[in-house]
């Protein structure tokens, strides 16, 4: 008896635990409200089976329970199981309705998947790369392209590994070690990039998310749709620092967005204000940096590595560390 | 061409010795150690698989504190965490779980279930146990090298895999490689024998439809392994190459801390089709025996038939098909060609509707029976509900734009261990207290067992049910630490708290569990034989636990299904499979007497 009572409140325990739970999604800032609508598609349709087979097990628990010791004293009570190996008619129709639940579940899934993966035509490309444990964004600049890269070109006066003869690069806005803005309502097609290692650009305000894979350029859009400023996280195991490749993204209205966008350096204004310091100082010290980081061996901590490239400044950051 | 003078043989002398005694082990190192009867192997795979079961359940404490008490140890540094993590998950999916099912219960109850004497390779089998424990040994290694064990979650994906920013990237992780290859061999071992025992050595009588569907969810998941587990065995010995040797499989031109490296050409994707392709299959691996076992767990304790037994077979087969055209679902976030999405999420939604056929016959097994709530019935209850729960959120998670959000989070970790961890481990304890006394001649301590059960179930629902909501505010799984955020409106501190002092309660039970089996294998109640009155075969062994040969003189004959309870007009609410028909009593002849 009060096995079916404790079954019973499993049951009813989750549903309450689900209607009155403080965690939940947080408040969208972006277009994807559909994945938010398909999950709650998801739990009108998988909830109510949930809780009508837990309380059926319930009820046969408390039905059908055998009375204590009466099977071995009398087999042919009452209480003996009834015998009925097949029911064909029960079976197909247990097997349309979970086809059709199944189907109700699948299709508008499969729509709002065809509307992630299709880039609308209006959307404005930005990069996101990714590298233990930091995020690099570049903006197409005025020509509205961006640069073609290769990882093979990746150094210290060329952090995103931009082809040089590419015009198309010259004029890419490069974001090190500030924060991501978007535009308030313009949809954006994010490519992603890794230098290292699996990593994958997460704004839980956003609900998107995707992989960055070395060798790969990967995407996804969205239309951020209500101003602030969001958490960045990685959301694909990347190493040691994982947990603290963070950053921010800001979306502002037209007016905030295009007055940061004016301010920020351009590839071509980045090399030469190298090419300006390097006749100052002799040698750019982080490429002894780096060095001390690889003979070292083992993997820096993210805390020093944050530290390190706040004292380096935000364009060369990557792997300079010490310890 | 040879010149051979064939020499004359003057007699042939008869056998000394009659032929069963050759077949006999004769010392003790023949008797318990390298042993060649499966029953023996089969307790070998299954202390193993405990003992290192519960190093990986050690691992889960450790990283719990880390999560419900951050920055309060201070030896849980980012690294060790990942370690911890990685060791678990890998040590749980294939070194407990796949070994424990196949290597442990199959070789156990394939030969007697089936009617045979033995595994039809002896000496392969007691080999696949050896190489099995060498696999284990290669991983424990792993723990005292420099650098510790490979921190790189237990999917191992390049290039962090190898690279110098995760944790044990030298040592660690070619040494977690080399045992997943030695694990697979001996696996493929054993999983011949299972596979050619339950073709080839079954007794007279037993069709494959009367089979119980505890064989038949052993033999799919076999199939499935042997399938399967060659993906993994080329990825480990591709991805090894790429650390030892530098080549590129999977590494694409890399800067690795403002330093170019040496690799191109390779895909990291690659490697994932790979290892999913072989994860996915695992996934059923763990989970069809314990379909199949729960199945019989029910029948007998609720003493009613299976209900729709041939659905339920043609579910297991169907279910193992569909297994090897789903592996995607894993990667939908991975940067595949996103038009893939569709079919996966298609094949892995469609599996859904075998899977909750059986969901329902289980339900309609237990309709109109005899409940008995022994502790084998007990556990089988607990593992519908925990794998009613774990299949829901696999809807949510196999809906491929559900997944987006959702994927990498908490969510992800609370639906793989509620539909692959927990159930699957509630129907391992239900069959050990259900074939404890076949293989010792003693029953389990009921109180402890109570107690085992009711902590294990309750306190498991309650860390992994709430853990799925930690995935819909946006917790990312296998952080160290989330420290401050702006997405976490509410604090989250308290419930992982919650959850971690639920993980040492549930832990503990453990201990209890396994103090309780140490216990009753010297000082348990002796058992009736045929305590539960099951029909199977391997309860109608001439002895108690079963001798090598496991039968009498005469191997059984089989004439009905497993499932012949309270079949009408019979006295008995249960006739055995090898009982012949006009032995069975019926109750018009009992009446006329």
């Amino acid at each position: 008896m009060w096995v079916a009572i404790i079954v019973v409140l499993v049951a009813l325990g989750s549903l309450v635990f689900h209607l009155m739970t403080p965690w939940w999604s947080t408040e969208i800032a972006s277009n994807w409200g559909s994945m938010d609508l398909t999950i709650d598609i998801t739990f009108w349709v998988t909830g109510p089976a949930f809780i009508i087979i837990v309380l059926f097990v319930a009820y046969c628990i408390y039905k059908f329970r055998a009375q204590s010791g009466a099977a071995e004293a009398a087999p042919n009570s009452n209480h003996k199981a009834s015998y009925e190996p097949e029911n064909k008619k029960l079976e197909v129709w247990l097997t349309v309705g979970t086809a059709i639940g199944v189907a109700i579940l699948l299709a508008p899934g499969l729509v709002v998947w065809n509307n992630y993966v299709t880039v609308p035509d209006d959307a404005v490309e930005i990069e996101v790369m990714g590298q233990q444990w930091q995020w690099g964004y570049r903006y197409p600049g005025a020509d509205g392209k961006l640069g073609t890269t290769d990882a093979r070109l990746v150094s210290g006066d060329n952090p995103f590994g931009l082809h040089l003869d590419d015009p198309n690069g010259q004029d890419d806005i490069l974001v090190e070690g500030d924060d991501l803005h978007l535009q308030l309502g313009q949809p954006v097609n994010v490519l992603l990039r890794s230098l290292d290692v699996l990593h994958d650009f997460y704004v839980p305000e956003f609900r998107a998310k995707m992989d960055m894979v070395p060798g790969l350029v990967t995407f996804f859009w969205m239309t951020p749709i209500r101003t602030g400023r969001f958490d960045i996280l990685c959301a694909e195991l990347c190493g040691t620092g994982h947990y603290a490749m963070r950053g921010n993204v800001v979306v502002d209205e037209k007016a905030d967005y295009d007055a940061w966008l004016a301010e920020q350096q351009t590839f071509a204004q980045f090399r030469a204000s190298l090419q300006d310091k390097s006749k100052n100082v002799k040698s750019v010290a982080m490429n002894d940096v780096i060095e001390d980081k690889t003979d070292g061996g083992s993997p820096v901590s993210p805390v020093a590595m944050n530290a390190a490239m706040n004292t380096v400044g935000p364009m060369p950051a990557h792997g300079a560390a010490t310890r | 061409m040879v010149d051979i003078t064939q020499e004359k043989v003057e007699n042939v002398g008869p056998a000394e010795v009659p032929e069963m005694e050759l077949y006999h082990a004769h010392s003790w190192w023949t008797k318990y150690v390298f042993c060649q009867d499966a029953k023996v192997i089969a307790i070998q795979y299954g202390g193993t698989a405990v003992a290192i079961g519960m190093v990986g359940l050690i691992l889960s404490w450790v990283m719990r504190l880390q999560l419900g008490f951050p920055e309060t140890f201070s030896f849980i540094s980012p690294e060790a965490y990942l370690q911890f993590v990685t060791m678990h998950g890998m040590i749980m999916v294939i070194y407990l779980l796949t070994a424990l099912f196949l290597g442990g219960f199959g070789n156990y109850l394939i030969p007697l279930m089936v009617g045979a004497r033995d595994m039809v390779f002896p000496y392969v089998n007691m080999l696949s146990y050896w190489i099995y424990l060498l696999a284990v040994l290669i991983l424990v290694a792993s723990f005292f090298v420099p650098g510790g064990p490979s921190g790189a979650g237990w999917t191992l994906y390049p290039p962090q895999a190898i690279l110098s920013g995760t944790p044990g990237s030298g040592a660690g992780i070619v040494l977690m490689l080399i045992s997943l290859a030695f694990f697979i061999v001996g696996f493929t071992m054993g999983g011949l024998n299972y596979v050619v025992t339950i073709l080839q050595a079954r007794t007279r009588g037993m069709t494959l439809m009367r089979m119980p569907l505890t064989i038949w969810g052993i033999f799919t998941a076999t199939v499935l392994a042997l399938l399967a587990f060659p993906a993994l065995f080329v990825s480990a010995i591709m991805m090894t190459l790429d650390s030892v040797l530098g080549t590129s499989f999977f590494m694409p031109a890399i800067v690795e801390f403002g330093e170019q490296l040496a690799y191109g050409g390779g895909s990291p994707v690659l490697f994932q089709h790979l290892f999913w392709f072989f994860g996915h299959p695992e996934v059923y691996i763990v989970a069809l025996p314990a379909f199949g076992v729960v199945s019989d767990l029910l029948s007998v304790h609720a003493r009613r038939h299976i209900f729709g037994y041939r659905m339920m077979v043609w579910a297991i087969v169907g279910i193992g098909a569909l297994s090897f055209v789903v592996w995607a679902h894993h990667m939908y976030v991975s940067g595949m060609n996103p038009y893939f999405g569709f079919f996966f999420a298609t094949t892995t939604l469609i599996i859904a509707v075998p899977t909750a056929l059986k969901v329902y016959n289980w339900t309609l097994t237990l309709w109109r029976g005899d409940i008995h709530l022994t502790l084998p019935m007990l556990f089988s209850i607990a593992f519908i509900i925990t794998f009613v729960n774990g299949g829901i959120t696999g809807l949510f998670l196999g809906n491929v734009v559900v997944d987006v959000p959702l994927s990498d989070t908490m969510f992800v970790v609370a639906h793989f261990h509620m539909v692959m961890g927990v159930a699957p481990i509630l129907v391992v304890f239900g069959a050990i207290y259900h074939w404890f006394p076949l293989m010792s001649g003693r029953m389990l301590n009921n109180a402890m067992g109570q107690f085992h059960f009711w902590v294990t179930f309750l306190g498991a629902y309650l860390i992994y049910f709430p853990m799925h909501y930690l995935g819909f505010v946006g917790v990312p799984r296998r952080y160290w630490e989330i420290g401050e955020t702006s997405f976490i409106t509410t604090p989250i501190e308290s419930l992982n708290a919650f959850i971690t002092v639920a993980a040492l309660i549930v832990g503990f039970a453990q201990l209890v569990f396994i103090y309780n089996i140490i216990v009753s294998v010297f000082k348990g109640e002796p058992a009736e034989r045929n305590p539960w009155k099951a029909t199977s075969l391997e309860w109608q062994t001439e002895t108690v636990p079963p001798g090598h040969g496991n039968f009498g003189e005469e191997a059984p004959v089989v004439y009905r299904w497993a499932y012949s309870f309270s079949v009408p007009g019979a006295v008995d609410d249960y006739i055995p499979q090898n009982v012949h028909p006009d032995d069975v009593k019926k109750i018009a002849a009992a009446e006329g007497d």
